[in-house]
């Protein structure tokens, strides 16, 4: 890696949480949140963080951001180290984070984007201009002088992603960014994230997200992290390239179904996962050749199921999560009944 | 230059804010002005000289200082923790003292319209008379009291910095305790020198004092608690003493809470 410069350096990064004896109810009363995650982002690369819900990923971005600081390990940001110099890591450094609901209600949009802008030393009138500038790109400049508290969450999230690129940081990281936002507001501002950092090939950002197609989409490089560990770190079409040897099936069953004993016995199947989804079941399978598809049918047939509909599929960083982990991204994401299984 | 611009953008919220909710008109000068009535009527009942009206109004015009130290500086930080803003202040490239000043600063500015409004109003409404013997000196006396009093504010803001809830039950215990000790309603000498000594690591309890003998200094001649100018070098060496332990204070509790992840942990 000589040569090359890196924004963001981890290496072996652990934070561990202590919990109260009485929160703990006799589980252990210490939670690895990160667990040894080595990284490297390389300066001007749009880098995205990959994970369910849990996964570690906003404990990551704290210890980035100089929140938080990590049990064991080392962080570097913009080549500073995050424990012994924070002070010197936050000059170069921006946050957005999803669902957050900063600023004053009091305040007007405008204002409270000038506000944050003080505490980077802006001048007004550059301020000025380029909240006004943002504001078009997220679609709230004729909400500038709406007083915060009577927009809608979306709107505040939008606010706060302008927030995030007032400074052009060296360094920018969004967590969730779009998370809880409408399909239109999220497409807006993921194009903009490219657009930006298109724009500032001197500038990087480390995005977390648990949608599979917005680190598909937007990033040059994914990292795929599950309880705390780093699983797999490439280009989407790399990681995806990494299940070129397997095929990939989408099956829909009628009926709600727990497919899983059968789908246990039939031979082949590398991974699955089945979830009931509006009177059917849907089943995701990774199979070692397109062979093993025929058990598999002949099961499900056996079992007195309708077959509705199947499709072989592209292998999505969905698939590849499945097959690193052993059940999909959205399987604890309080999406009710998908049923995780691991096959080997 | 930072510095300046982050003091102004966090004063800048409570300064607008004031002449954006006109409700403080109610609760903070209609409401402490009945608590005002309550003493004053006392003292008139048992035939207290007039100017026992005074010290009551000035008590009740000094509250507004002390309730918006307890919640808008001690516990704000935590307020800004639940809402998201504290993470942001603290990845700022800037002071956080800064930020505290300008807490601070507009916390001053609008607590000073809430205390002339119930002044006002008081001098007003009970007739109250004011004679001071010099206004240089009282302004003087007031003004320290405000540096060593929203010093206070900032080295407990850095103390709540760790807290969570538990923030929002040692600002009421601060609160009642405090009116009674420094004398809000009553010259403090009245609980004896110990307690008023004690009652003096609280600025406002010199500054009440200080500026009670120099509005009313012949009443005041028996009730006095220290000379003016021995209030007034305390309260500047409190101010001094309480904006350099903020200072030491808010690195550490910083590094303590980042430590422990509660700079992040809401709904503690």
């Amino acid at each position: 890696m000589a040569g090359r410069e890196f924004s963001v350096e981890t290496q072996d990064l652990t934070r561990v949480f202590r919990v109260k004896r009485r929160e703990a109810r006799g589980q252990g009363r210490e939670v690895v949140a990160l667990d040894r995650a080595t990284l490297a982002v390389e300066r001007g690369e749009l880098f995205g963080v990959l994970g369910p819900n849990g996964a570690g990923k906003t404990t990551l971005i704290k210890i980035l951001a100089t929140l938080l600081s990590p049990t064991t390990g080392t962080a570097r940001v913009a080549g500073v180290d995050v424990v012994e110099n924070p002070w010197e890591v936050r000059r170069h450094i921006g946050m957005v984070s999803g669902g957050e609901s900063s600023g004053y209600g009091l305040l007007t949009v405008e204002e409270n984007l000038w506000m944050f802008s003080q505490f980077y030393g802006m001048r007004s009138a550059d301020a000025r201009e380029r909240i006004r500038e943002l504001l078009e790109v997220v679609g709230l400049a004729d909400r500038a002088k709406t007083k915060i508290y009577h927009l809608s969450t979306g709107m505040r999230q939008k606010m706060n992603f302008a927030r995030g690129f007032l400074t052009d940081p060296e360094v920018l990281f969004l967590d969730e960014p779009t998370i809880g936002l409408d399909v239109q507001t999220a497409r807006t501002l993921r194009s903009y994230i490219r657009e930006w950092i298109d724009e500032h090939p001197e500038r990087t950002i480390l995005l977390t997200t648990h949608y599979m197609y917005e680190a598909d989409e937007l990033c040059d490089r994914v990292a795929i992290i599950d309880r705390g560990k780093v699983l797999a770190c490439d280009s989407p079409a790399a990681l995806k390239r990494g299940l070129q040897g397997e095929v990939v099936f989408r099956l829909k069953v009628d009926g709600d179904r727990d497919l899983g004993p059968l789908l246990d016995g039939a031979g082949g199947i590398e991974r699955f996962t089945h979830a009931a989804r509006d009177g059917h079941t849907e089943i995701d399978l990774i199979l070692g050749d397109e062979n093993a598809l025929v058990p598999v049918l002949s099961a499900i047939q056996g079992a007195g199921a309708r077959l509705l509909s199947l499709e072989k599929r592209e292998p999505t960083l969905e698939d590849v999560f499945l097959r690193l982990v052993g059940r999909s991204l959205t399987a604890e994401d309080g999406g009710g009944d998908e049923l995780p299984r691991l096959r080997r | 230059m930072t510095f300046l611009r982050t003091v102004w953008g966090r004063a800048y919220p409570r300064v607008v804010g004031m002449q954006r909710e006109k409700s403080w008109m109610l609760f903070d000068v209609f409401l402490p002005l009945l608590q005002v009535a309550a003493y004053v009527y006392i003292y008139r009942a048992i035939g207290a000289p007039p100017e026992f009206t005074g010290f009551v109004v000035l008590g009740g015009a000094m509250t507004a200082y002390w309730m918006n130290i307890l919640w808008n500086m001690a516990s704000q930080l935590y307020w800004e923790k639940e809402t998201g803003n504290l993470e942001l202040y603290i990845i700022a490239p800037t002071s956080r003292m800064a930020i505290l000043l300008g807490m601070a600063v507009g916390g001053i500015f609008a607590t000073t319209i809430r205390a002339v409004g119930v002044l006002g109003a008081g001098i007003l409404v009970f007739r109250v008379p004011m004679a001071p013997t010099s206004v240089p000196a009282l302004i003087g006396v007031f003004l320290f009291t405000l540096v060593a009093l929203y010093g206070l504010g900032m080295l407990m803001a850095s103390l709540f910095l760790l807290w969570g809830r538990q923030a929002w039950h040692i600002a009421n215990l601060f609160q009642e305790p405090v009116f009674l000790v420094s004398g809000f309603y009553f010259p403090v000498r009245a609980l004896g020198f110990l307690v008023a000594l004690g009652a003096s690591i609280v600025p406002i309890t010199l500054g009440l004092d200080a500026m009670r003998q120099l509005l009313y200094p012949q009443m005041m001649e028996g009730l006095r608690f220290l000379p003016v100018g021995v209030e007034l070098g305390a309260l500047a060496v409190l101010g001094a003493v309480f904006l350099f332990s903020a200072h030491r204070a808010l690195r550490f509790f910083e590094n303590l809470a980042r430590r422990e992840g509660r700079l992040t942990l809401r709904g503690q």
